[in-house]
């Protein structure tokens, strides 16, 4: 975790009249790289720090957000064919760095029969294994529930639904539009990144 | 133009604007005299006294004139979901926050803008509720909340941020939508997390400085006084680290006797088959010592929490009348669905006196005379890998919307809601910080209405002296959301109900005397003040969190007009004086 800003255990940090001026000039020259990403300077620090932080690059893999996997290789078999869902971090394979630095790197995975797929998903996915964004695009939380009556991505704050086999589109719920898809590739039996997000990663609060 | 580029990118940067006019010249200092004995033109805090009430004691608009109500201004915050703050007012100063924490600062008088604070939120931030419940006031000083998990200390002319201190931590699930207490120099708050299996705590800060003062959990840790109601060992040796009892609101403070009073939210998580023992003090109410967080006293409304009942609102500090004696005491609409009465001694012991269901519940099969304690029907309790229906359901016979104290009519006004049920069935889930941790996912909860009620929402006045209910007002198609205003003019004021009105009601009779369409539905608070001599009433309008939730799945089952299922968004401040 490098958001240190996030951290509690930076605890108090005064911030005078001065130090928010001078954190100004940070925040505003980081709008220029953050292009679509909501301007929300962190106090004027600049969140865009370690390879945790990087989005998803071509060829990592994928591993578990937390607990004793943590660190593994997913491979597709690891996953329950029809639902429900798996939240991952992209990993680094060569440095086995977890992209964890920002929860906008969450995604999620889930595998489906491919011939359940809508073509567009079918092209992006692999062996059935199709790849999201797991940040809602209404305001931002996990979509980490499995909706067994109707077989959808469904997202633990205020119950927007996702078709994971038609490009994630809305079925029900606030959300405005889908979650980015990511297409994904085989490579060792292992799940790999082989592409870019169709669409910016995220919500559009505060 | 360099100058107006440069204002284009502090907004994009979320950063704080002072305009370059309008600050107002005087701020009068909040002392603790102040508070503890609010002017009748001022609205301090977000209940408007310590004591909980939500009474304003003036009372230029009353029963005769509020028909004539007009708009004095509106302010359009800029800021859509569930607005959940109230106006509170210092002077010409009032200050009023959005989701996604702003604060807004208006002249009270005109509506004229004075400064916005942007919080800088982590763009990565994901919590379940957006929402901010107001500011509390000391000094020179507003104190805002913020979702990321800090406390903030802001100029009150300004806007300009003085501290910053981190008291919850977001990615754990600690966020924070309860609005500050200011108590004698210190700001309290408790963050969030009841779903996220965060062990719920408060936390005082020096105003001045930001520093941590104490912090109390409400779930002891072993070896201290009531851990024995946590299991010890086996299975869920650890259940107490998790247990939930979020301290998410705002308590209430008896300044002579120098006690806070403050609520204490469900278990986690849900299903108290997971967590053996009564669970002290999950869905109780704690006395404590505002120097030093000291639990001087607790009554538990229910034990073994397994309903998603949160006690987090603090009962409301008045005396009433009971057999022939006045009682300094504590009266209190339960989220459990039950109306308590309890008394509020002086070494912050708190003794049960009585209570009864104020709306349909079905789980409690008896109540103790003596001590309150429930006994349960086994079969409307839910547990692990044991479904159960229940009444009313996790939103409660009221959430967290404020209730109201009329001290000359006696009667307390209680937003109310009724014949909705649920139905689930508990699960041991994986923990993993910051992700739902409830024992149940979101889509296997049922929640159903009776469709053949005649009302849902509703408006019930209980004298608090004879126990008795007064009158009510019934809405058969909305729930009410609406917490409600009293003022001396004998007129109460709410929103609150899907259909967007403000309105108003005599105090003594349950008449409808007023309302207006508002351009959102509201689930904040209203308050009034008033400056050179007339009187003003404010309420901000914005639809949003858990009203528009249940809203939208009581319309999908009983088919409700698309004006009633689809409340429009945004926020707006809504103030209404009467004509000269
Ligand atoms: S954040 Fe997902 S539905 Fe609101």
């Amino acid at each position: 975790m490098t958001q240190a800003t996030t951290e509690p255990g930076a605890e108090r940090r005064p911030a005078t009249r001065r130090t928010v001026l001078g954190g100004l000039a940070v925040a505003v020259c980081g709008c220029g790289t953050a292009q679509w990403a909501p301007a929300r300077a962190e106090d004027g620090e600049d969140a865009a720090a370690g390879p945790d932080a990087l989005p998803p690059q071509i060829g990592d893999r994928f591993t578990y957000i937390y607990g004793e996997k943590m660190g593994d290789v997913i491979r597709p078999e690891d996953l329950p064919l029809g639902g429900d869902q798996k939240l991952v971090y992209p990993m680094d394979p060569t440095t086995g760095t977890i992209r964890d630095g920002s929860r906008l790197n969450m995604m999620l995975l889930v595998r489906l029969d491919p011939d359940t797929l809508d073509e567009e998903t079918r092209a992006a996915a692999a062996e059935g294994v199709v790849a999201y964004s797991a940040v809602c695009t209404h305001h931002g939380c996990p979509v980490s529930m499995w909706s067994k009556r109707a077989g959808t991505l469904y997202c633990s704050c205020h119950g927007t639904e996702y078709d994971p086999k038609a490009t994630a589109r809305v079925v029900a719920g606030p959300a405005p539009r889908r979650l980015p898809m990511m297409p994904v590739g085989i490579e060792d039996g292992e799940i790999v990144v082989a592409g870019q997000f169709t669409s910016w990663v995220g919500s559009q609060n505060t | 133009m360099k100058l107006l580029k440069l204002y284009r990118y502090l907004a994009l940067a979320g950063i704080a604007i002072v305009p370059f006019s309008g600050a107002l010249a005087d701020y009068n200092s909040v002392t603790a005299d102040r508070l503890a004995n609010p002017e009748p033109e001022n609205w301090l805090m977000q209940k408007g006294n310590y004591l909980g009430w939500m009474h304003s004691p003036l009372d230029q608009i009353n029963a005769s004139n509020v028909a004539n109500l007009k708009v004095a201004w509106t302010f359009g915050t800029g800021v859509d979901s569930g607005h959940e703050a109230p106006a509170i007012v210092n002077g010409r100063y009032m200050y009023v926050t959005t989701p996604y924490n702003q604060v807004i600062a208006l002249d009270a008088g005109t509506g004229e803008l004075l400064w916005r604070y942007k919080h800088p939120l982590p763009e990565d931030l994901s919590v379940l509720h957006n929402t901010n419940r107001g500011v509390a006031l000391w000094g020179d000083m507003v104190f805002t909340s913020a979702l990321d998990g800090t406390m903030n200390g802001l100029d009150a002319k300004t806007g300009e941020l003085i501290w910053r201190t981190w008291v919850g931590d977001w990615k754990v699930g600690a966020y924070i939508t309860s609005g500050p207490l200011a108590v004698k120099g210190k700001v309290m708050v408790g963050p969030s997390g009841g779903e996220y299996g965060v062990r719920g705590f408060l936390q005082a800060l020096d105003a001045e400085t930001g520093e941590e003062v104490w912090r109390t959990y409400s779930v002891p840790a072993p070896g201290e006084p009531n851990s024995d109601t946590w299991a010890q060992e086996g299975e869920w040796a650890d259940s107490w680290m998790r247990g939930g009892g979020s301290m998410w609101m705002p308590g209430n403070y008896d300044p002579e006797a120098d006690i806070l009073y403050w609520g204490v939210g469900n278990g986690s998580p849900w299903f108290g088959d997971q967590r053996p023992g009564d669970n002290l003090y999950v869905a109780s109410v704690l006395a404590m010592n505002p120097d030093t967080g000291e639990i001087l006293g607790h009554f538990q409304y229910h034990w073994n929490d397994s309903w998603d009942w949160a006690a987090m609102n603090a009962p409301t500090l008045l005396d009433y009348e009971r057999d022939g004696q006045t009682v300094r005491g504590l009266v209190s609409p339960q989220r459990n669905g039950y109306m308590y009465w309890l008394t509020r001694e002086a070494d912050g012991t708190m003794n049960y006196v009585h209570s009864l269901p104020y709306v349909k519940q079905d789980v409690f099969a008896s109540v103790d005379p003596v001590t309150g304690r429930p006994t349960y029907n086994a079969e409307h309790i839910p547990g692990t890998g044991k479904r159960a229906e229940y009444c009313p359901s996790l939103w409660g016979g009221k959430d967290w919307p404020y209730e109201a104290y009329n001290p000359v009519t006696g009667l307390m006004y209680v937003p109310a809601n009724d014949h909705h049920c649920m139905a689930i069935e508990g699960k041991v889930m994986e923990y993993i910080p910051g992700q739902w941790w409830a024992g149940v996912d979101i889509p296997d909860i049922e929640f159903w209405v009776d469709e053949n009620a005649d009302y849902y929402g509703q408006i019930q006045a209980w004298n608090v002296h004879t126990g008795e209910p007064a009158w009510n007002v019934d809405y058969p198609e909305s729930m009410n959301w609406g917490s409600i205003l009293s003022t001396a003019g004998g007129v109460i004021f709410l929103g609150g109900t899907n259909d967007r009105y403000f309105r108003a009601y005599d105090a003594t009779s349950g008449e409808l005397l007023w309302q207006i369409r508002t351009n959102s539905g509201i689930i904040s608070p209203p308050s009034s003040y008033a400056i050179d001599g007339k009187q003003y009433i404010a309420v901000v309008s914005g639809w949003g969190v858990d009203a528009r939730v249940q809203n939208e799945i009581i319309a999908n089952q009983l088919g409700w007009r698309p004006d009633l299922a689809d409340v429009p968004k945004g926020g707006e401040v809504w103030v209404f004086t009467l004509d000269d």
